[in-house]
């Protein structure tokens, strides 16, 4: 178990690297003046421009500049935005939003999503599993804009049931309760019909027919040994999208006005500011490569089968 | 080999006392699968009893019926799509198919149990298999999680698993086959079940492994005198440890003996197609006699007797009337119009 969660860290860092300067060349490739603008109507003066361009290294050779970075990097530096504000500072105040946003939509399609899932399998062909199928399919179907204008527009224009956007400052549980909804619901869609597809597999397995004959309960023989298993990918499918939303939602960020990473960097992208990008994603890209071991290792604990050794 | 002895078991408020050592009596069953293609008939009107400390092995090909009542006996059929449209199960005189569903549930393990013919997909992949061997007493008997590991770990003892100590929470895929039908040989008697049925035990096992696990089964049915229910399509695996045969075709009952007899001298011809087609080390190098044809389709049983298209000794009586299921020697039932004839064959 040890060697393989070393191993697996050990692997992180080429993909980790390889990742970075994927995205360093593309920044790097992006057209555009970062000084454009810089100076108000005039072009800069020439003296400004040198060390700017001194500061930021922007006359290397990109494997250069990529080098510097990385250098930087290892040291704990994510480097300044152009505006001389430090990346790890404006990550340290966004990613909060982002993670707390992330847990509250996992919540929500984990426990409605399975609770669908259970129900819909254990009386497949249903009024409520053709309810469930329907409504699930409109949700995957319509994209995420639409829902969030429509959940917007009537849920907190119109009815007044939740806050319209997020306010400056603080992003509060309270205003990012419709955002999180907005965002689980495409899972939640997906991870009910996991559980019933599997639910409704593994009801007609051999070793539930045994749970039956061994006296347990119906409840007991559904509720923990069907549902035991069908619950393995159900899990795996909520890891990674765990790991997907905490790399920020654009979309849903910025409908709501919430600032997360993923408005960040957005933003970003546009003004050209390669440090904010690189750091950003650098970030994301950990996070999603930890969330990916959790999953696996959990996976080995849910399934026995699974060695990790 | 049967045994007078009568012992009074209670579930809850409940009683069992089998009268005259009678375990299970099935009376006149049929099972029926209503699916999209029509009805079909996988039981059509089967009896038998099972006594304290008697084996009964049902013998059949695959289709005949034989693992149909094994899980109506249990109760584990799927219904639907199975329906029970007539019949009768007693268990110690009590009808288990007009018990209330709770009390009934209540007799699976204590009573009546089963174990199944691939313990690798009937055992639970995701759950140690000490832990599904206590289940049994944590369930029915309310026994605290320890106390009831400790019983999962005498009872692998008893069901040979070496190291059972050690091996009490590791997986069934950490078993290998053999192993693997012993722990569910464990599930299966943990409370001390009056009736046990095997639903092919050994079919998925090699032959070596097969011999042993027939031996346990032997061995735990004469200590504990339980009424074994053995399913089987293998009539060598019948020949040591049953006292009577019952063997069905197309969900008929067609032949009933001692196991000595009905080795001897078949009454049905299909009983004597399945006793010509095991090879034999003194027939070397000679075809291996088969009964031609395949069991009838279950939703268009033939008229007349089901085996006659493909029996050869059919005459046009077979073809017109079902012969009903007689006694036509003491102590031997056959449903064959020629039954006689067939004995003394």
């Amino acid at each position: 178990m040890g060697t393989y969660i070393l191993r697996r860290v050990l692997q992180m860092i080429p993909v980790l690297l390889g990742a970075t300067f994927l995205i360093f060349a593309m920044v790097f490739a992006l057209p555009g003046d970062p000084l454009a603008g810089k100076c108000g109507e005039r072009p800069c003066p020439a003296a400004y421009a040198a060390a700017f361009e001194e500061k930021y290294n922007l006359n290397d050779p990109l494997p250069i500049q990529y080098g510097k970075y990385i250098g930087n990097l290892a040291q704990g530096d994510f480097g300044e935005t152009y505006n001389g504000i430090k990346v790890s500072e404006q990550l340290k105040e966004r990613y909060p939003v982002t993670a707390k946003l992330a847990l509250m939509a996992i919540l929500i399609e984990t426990i409605i999503g399975i609770i669908a899932g259970v129900l819909t399998g254990i009386r497949k062909g249903g009024f409520l599993d053709n309810l469930v199928l329907v409504s699930t399919l409109v949700v995957i179907s319509i994209p995420i804009f639409v829902i969030g204008g429509l959940a917007q527009y009537f849920l907190g224009v119109k009815w007044g049931l939740f806050p319209v956007t997020v306010t400056s400052g603080e992003a509060t549980v309270y205003q990012l309760l419709l955002p999180a909804i907005v965002l689980g619901s495409l899972s939640v869609a997906y991870v009910a019909r996991l559980t019933r597809t599997n639910l409704v597999e593994n009801l007609r397995s051999d070793y539930v027919r045994t749970a039956i004959a061994k006296g347990l309960t119906k409840r007991r023989a559904i509720g923990l040994h069907a549902l035991r298993n069908s619950l393995i990918p159900v899990i795996t499918f909520i890891g990674f999208d765990f790991g997907a939303l905490l790399g920020g939602a654009i979309v849903t960020e910025s409908i709501f006005n919430i600032p997360g990473v993923g408005g960040y960097i957005f933003r970003s992208i546009r003004s050209r500011d390669g440090a904010s990008v690189v750091g950003a994603v650098t970030v994301l890209v950990l996070v999603y490569l930890v969330v990916n071991l959790i999953v696996d290792l959990l996976y080995g604990l849910l399934d026995p089968r699974i060695s990790h050794d | 080999m049967t045994t007078q002895s009568t012992k009074t078991r209670s579930q809850g408020e409940f009683t069992y006392t089998p009268e005259d050592g009678r375990l299970l009596e099935v009376e006149d069953l049929y099972v029926e699968f209503h699916t999209a293609d029509g009805v079909a008939t996988a039981i059509n009107g089967v009896s038998f009893e099972l006594n304290q400390g008697e084996s009964l092995a049902i013998l059949g090909e695959s289709g005949s019926g034989k693992s149909v009542t094994a899980q109506a006996i249990m109760g584990i059929l799927d219904m639907p799509p199975a329906v029970i449209p007539q019949g009768h199960i007693r268990y110690c005189g009590q009808d288990l198919l007009t018990m209330d569903p709770e009390q009934r549930r209540k007799t699976r393990g204590p009573e009546v149990s089963m174990i199944f013919q691939d313990a690798l997909s009937a055992l639970n992949p995701v759950f140690p298999v000490g832990w599904q061997i206590a289940e049994m007493f944590r369930t029915h008997r309310g026994m605290n999680k320890s106390d009831a590991l400790e019983q999962a770990v005498r009872l692998m003892e008893r069901v040979q698993i070496p190291g059972a100590r050690d091996r009490v929470k590791a997986y069934p895929h950490q078993f290998s086959g053999g192993m693997r039908q012993r722990i569910m040989i464990a599930v299966a008697i943990a409370l001390d079940p009056a009736v046990l049925i095997a639903d092919e035990p050994t079919t998925a096992l090699d032959v070596t492994v097969q011999a042993q696990i027939m031996a346990l089964l032997e061995e735990l049915q004469e200590e504990r005198q339980m009424g074994l229910i053995l399913i089987t399509h293998d009539l060598g695996v019948v020949a040591d440890v049953a006292d009577r045969i019952a063997v069905m075709y197309a969900g008929r009952l067609v032949e009933k003996a001692e196991v000595t007899d009905l080795y001897a001298n078949p009454a049905h011809p299909y009983t004597r197609g399945l006793l010509e087609s095991i090879p034999r080390l003194d027939q070397k190098g000679q075809t291996l006699a088969a009964i031609g044809g395949l069991p009838p389709n279950l939703m268009r049983i033939p008229p007349g007797c089901p085996f006659n298209p493909r029996c050869r000794m059919a005459q046009d009586v077979c073809r017109t009337d079902l012969p009903p299921l007689r006694e036509v020697a003491p102590g031997r039932l056959s449903a064959c119009h020629f039954a006689e004839e067939v004995i003394d064959a």
